[in-house]
């Protein structure tokens, strides 16, 4: 099976007036299907730029990207358009909802412009409205939810494609613990279902569910590898109660 | 430390020393490796001989008498003192700053090395406690907060890592 993401030697360079200013300086990173990768590093470190490479919303300086084993560094922006609709999935900080749909048409219309019947998009819908406890707030405007009630539309809205890939810029940003812990139980479930995720965090919670650690420094991929499972006990391993 | 749990467990009521395990495994749950048996028992002696609580021996039968302990006067001073008290001392220790710092002077690690290596094991006793918590009755408020206090931790433990990626790297 060939790999969801591919980068070769991937480069961004920003131009800050005359100044160039190296976001991402070489990136080779292959994700394989089914695969749950976190991305972390110091803020400037490339990271955000890199995920919005991979999702066609930043035009990339030199290398090369593959998604599901085609090469889509090359393509127009409005080719890439199209490919996002059928194959990512994008959840960022701020969630960027359509204002004047309800939340149940935000999450419902991914699913119909990635081609789904309408019985199909409805049920996909319901079932991630239902997995994110939002299913009575179907019928509202997203400015009458919460901050932390629209990140949970925001990813049930990122999932309703059925996406190949799944990208996430800080998804639990702004989230209290209640809203975390939703948003948590979904990723791991969706995780375990076999979807593919890249995501950039800080949130420790969040990260240890990926199979995998990606650090970023300075636009260069540092350290790549497997978050290992233990078998911690109890708390007790990291607070000494006296 | 073990001595004033015990003594603040003997204030609320007499007891022998299998039921103070129980006590500290009920209060605790599973979220919190309580100390065994043997430990208790040492302790126990050692409170008695420095006169905190006394021992009654009450009979069982087909059995050998068990000892019931409670609490002396003295004994409620110390735990009295021990409640009242701000807590001192350091709230966690860090052997890893030390090997981050001087490891390198040596020549023997590389600081970028050392960091994302301790990134990955933080994550993966991150994940640990996620499954703890999963696996935890939500009743359980004790355990719970517990597990909730040591991801802060773990959380603070990854910020200041990246900041020192930032800084000595």
């Amino acid at each position: 099976m060939s790999a969801v993401v591919k980068t070769v030697n991937l480069v961004k360079i920003y131009q800050d007036g005359a100044l160039p200013v190296p976001a991402v300086r070489g990136v080779d990173l292959q994700v394989e299907p089914g695969e749950f990768v976190a991305v972390m590093g110091p803020s400037g470190s490339g990271k955000s730029t890199l995920i919005h490479m991979l999702g066609g919303l930043d035009a990339r300086t030199s290398g090369e990207i593959w998604l599901d084993g085609q090469r889509v560094d090359t393509l127009s922006e409005s080719a890439w358009a199209l490919l996002r609709r059928k194959k990512i999935g994008f959840v960022f900080q701020f969630f960027n909802l359509v204002a004047n749909m309800t939340v149940g048409d935000n999450v419902e219309l991914p699913a119909l412009l990635a081609g789904a019947s309408p019985k199909v998009a409805r049920e996909r819908r319901e079932s991630l409205l239902a997995a994110l406890n939002l299913t009575d707030r179907a019928g509202a405007a997203p400015a009458q939810l919460s901050g932390g009630e629209q990140q949970r539309v925001a990813l049930a809205r990122a999932l309703a494609n059925e996406p190949s890939l799944l990208l996430a810029d800080e998804p639990t940003g702004n989230l209290d613990s209640r809203n975390t812990r939703d948003v948590l139980r979904l990723l791991s479930d969706v995780h375990k279902q076999g979807q593919t995720i890249v995501m950039v965090t800080h949130d420790a919670r969040v990260a240890s569910l990926a199979d995998r650690l990606v650090s970023l420094f300075d636009g260069e991929i540092v350290d790549d590898g497997r978050i290992a499972r233990r078998r911690t006990r109890t708390a007790g391993e990291v607070i000494d109660l006296r | 430390m073990v001595r004033l749990h015990l003594l603040a467990l003997l204030a609320k009521e007499p007891a022998h020393g299998y039921e103070l395990k129980q006590a500290l495994e009920q209060t605790f749950g599973s979220a919190y490796p309580s100390p065994n048996i043997g430990q208790i028992y040492v302790t126990l002696g050692r409170l008695e001989k420095d006169g905190l609580v006394r021992a009654v021996d009450v009979e069982q039968s087909n059995r050998p008498n068990k000892k019931v302990y409670y609490l002396t006067a003295k004994g409620r001073d110390v735990l009295m003192t021990w409640v009242d008290e701000p807590t001192e001392g350091p709230r966690v220790r860090d052997e890893f700053f030390m090997k981050l710092v001087l490891a390198p002077l040596t020549g023997i690690a590389d600081r970028m090395a050392l960091i994302t290596r301790q990134r990955r094991h933080y994550l993966s006793l991150m994940s640990d406690l996620n499954d703890l918590l999963a696996r935890t009755p939500p009743a359980d408020r004790v355990a719970m907060l517990l597990i909730e206090g040591a991801m802060l931790h773990l959380q603070a433990d990854l910020d200041w890592l990246e900041r020192c990626q930032e800084d000595l790297a």
